[in-house]
């Protein structure tokens, strides 16, 4: 099958490639940019591991095709700490708050909850719940992941974060 | 899970969709969100030789008003959906119905136009647009038409669509001001089709029901509307007695498969429950 030539910005950078119109965007990025921050878990569009940010939208990048990408903007784990290389507040969230254990679901989970949290300053512990709805995390009960979000919501605002009690 | 090879198009205008998937005949599938079909393909189920993205057709999006109707552009996302207020004042059933639609990263890429053509008993915009009383348009080589989505599912995957048309907008009536609305969805768990759901919509006059009506989703192998429980209570105050021969009137014309989310049984059971509890839920929002 004949490749097509792709360009796309990815963490700010142009990158480009040759691909066949049935790859996968998560395998472009994994492979031809070997940005392996991104997980891919289910395949089946279930998990939310291969959450990346595309033009403003959290998508699920092993179900659109790299070529659908063309001209794109799109931001992956790797581009969400600081300038400076310093954590970003989701990122240290997640570190203060233990919102992870194996870690295999945290990229995804990071992502979504920063599209989240763009659209939403100040989500409600519910909301928090429904927005990250479409990504599965198998070790935490998802109790130290809404905390590590509540943070970093606290952060970005710059308000003091106080732990609801239990 | 990688897709079998295809051939990709992304036309720029309705016309030259249209004429692709004419001259491409049965080898071509046109992609919207590609939330369904994609993971089709992964798991090789779907194997078109040639995909038809109609994301680049600026045509397809967008919400706008046209008389007492809201004009839906196929392509129009879930999450668009949501982002809209003219939706969310005038059809707040709409509303309510996309926020059970999978998971907010699924909303972002999946359309209005992919979940109601796809055919999917388990898609939920079909039998609530059946409810609403909207109306397809469908665009082919021979020019365009209008089906009303009551007349558009055939059975499983199989629709009005003759080969090479697409759907390019949906037309729904706005719902009389002070209209009673529910969709009640059971599910397993956030992102999971229905075990069974029950749209609702009616008005009310000096308290008694004077109009209503009531879509099926996943309880038969097309969406359904429920005629016979919704004209069991024009005139009644929803009564316990009038309630339980809607659950029972709208029970007795579905036939779920027996799946994953239960046997028969449970299904058409928990199918009346919902029925109950929209309209209930919809009598107590009409004004």
């Amino acid at each position: 099958m004949a490749k097509t030539h792709v360009t796309m910005k990815v963490n700010g950078a142009e990158v480009e490639g040759l691909v066949e119109p049935r790859t996968l965007l998560v395998h472009f990025i994994r492979e031809n940019l070997q940005m392996t921050g991104t997980h891919i878990g289910c395949e089946t569009t279930h998990c939310g591991a291969c959450t990346v940010d595309i033009d403003g939208m959290s998508v699920k990048s092993c179900t659109m095709f790299a070529v659908q990408a063309q001209g794109s903007d799109i931001t992956t784990i790797e581009g969400m700490a600081n300038a400076d290389g310093t954590l970003s507040a989701l990122q240290e969230g997640f570190r203060m708050m233990h919102g992870l254990q194996c870690g295999f679901c945290t990229p995804g989970m990071i992502m979504r909850a920063h599209r989240l949290l763009k659209e939403n300053p100040s989500p409600s512990e519910q909301e928090i719940r429904m927005g990250i709805s479409g990504n599965i995390c198998r070790c935490t009960g998802y109790q130290n992941i809404v905390k590590a979000i509540q943070y970093a919501a606290a952060k970005i605002n710059g308000v003091e974060f106080k732990e609801a009690a239990e | 899970m990688i897709p079998g090879s295809f051939s990709y198009h992304r036309p720029a205008s309705v016309a030259d969709a249209v004429k692709l998937l004419s001259d491409l005949g049965d080898d071509a599938r046109p992609l919207a969100g590609g939330h369904s079909l994609v993971p089709m393909m992964k798991l090789r189920l779907a194997t078109p030789a040639h995909l038809v993205d109609l994301h680049g057709i600026a045509a397809l999006k967008g919400i706008r008003r046209d008389g007492n109707n809201l004009v839906i552009g196929a392509m129009t996302t879930q999450h668009e959906l949501l982002a809209s207020d003219d939706i969310a004042q005038s059809v707040p059933i709409l509303h309510e119905a996309v926020l059970l639609i999978a998971d907010p990263q699924v909303r972002y890429r999946g359309t209005i136009g992919g979940n109601v053509a796809n055919g999917d008993p388990g898609n939920d915009m079909p039998a609530l647009m059946m409810t609403l009383g909207a109306t397809y348009r469908l665009e082919g080589a021979g020019g365009a038409r209008d089906v009303a989505a009551a007349d558009f599912y055939q059975g499983a995957y199989f629709t009005a669509l003759e080969p090479g048309e697409i759907l390019t907008s949906v037309s729904v009536p706005v719902p009389a001001v002070g209209h009673g609305y529910a969709y009640e969805k059971l599910k397993r768990k956030v992102g999971d089709y229905a075990t069974a759901a029950a749209a609702v919509v009616l008005t009310l006059s000096g308290g008694k029901v004077a109009t209503c009506s009531i879509g099926l989703t996943n309880v038969h192998e097309t969406p359904l509307l429920a005629t016979d429980a919704a004209k069991a209570v024009i005139g009644t105050s929803l009564d316990a007695a009038t309630l339980k021969k809607a659950a029972a009137a709208a029970e007795a014309i579905m036939a779920p498969a027996a799946d994953a989310r239960g046997p028969v049984e449970y299904r058409k059971h928990v199918g009346g429950i919902m029925v109950t509890r929209a309209l209930q839920r919809a009598a107590a929002k009409a004004k």
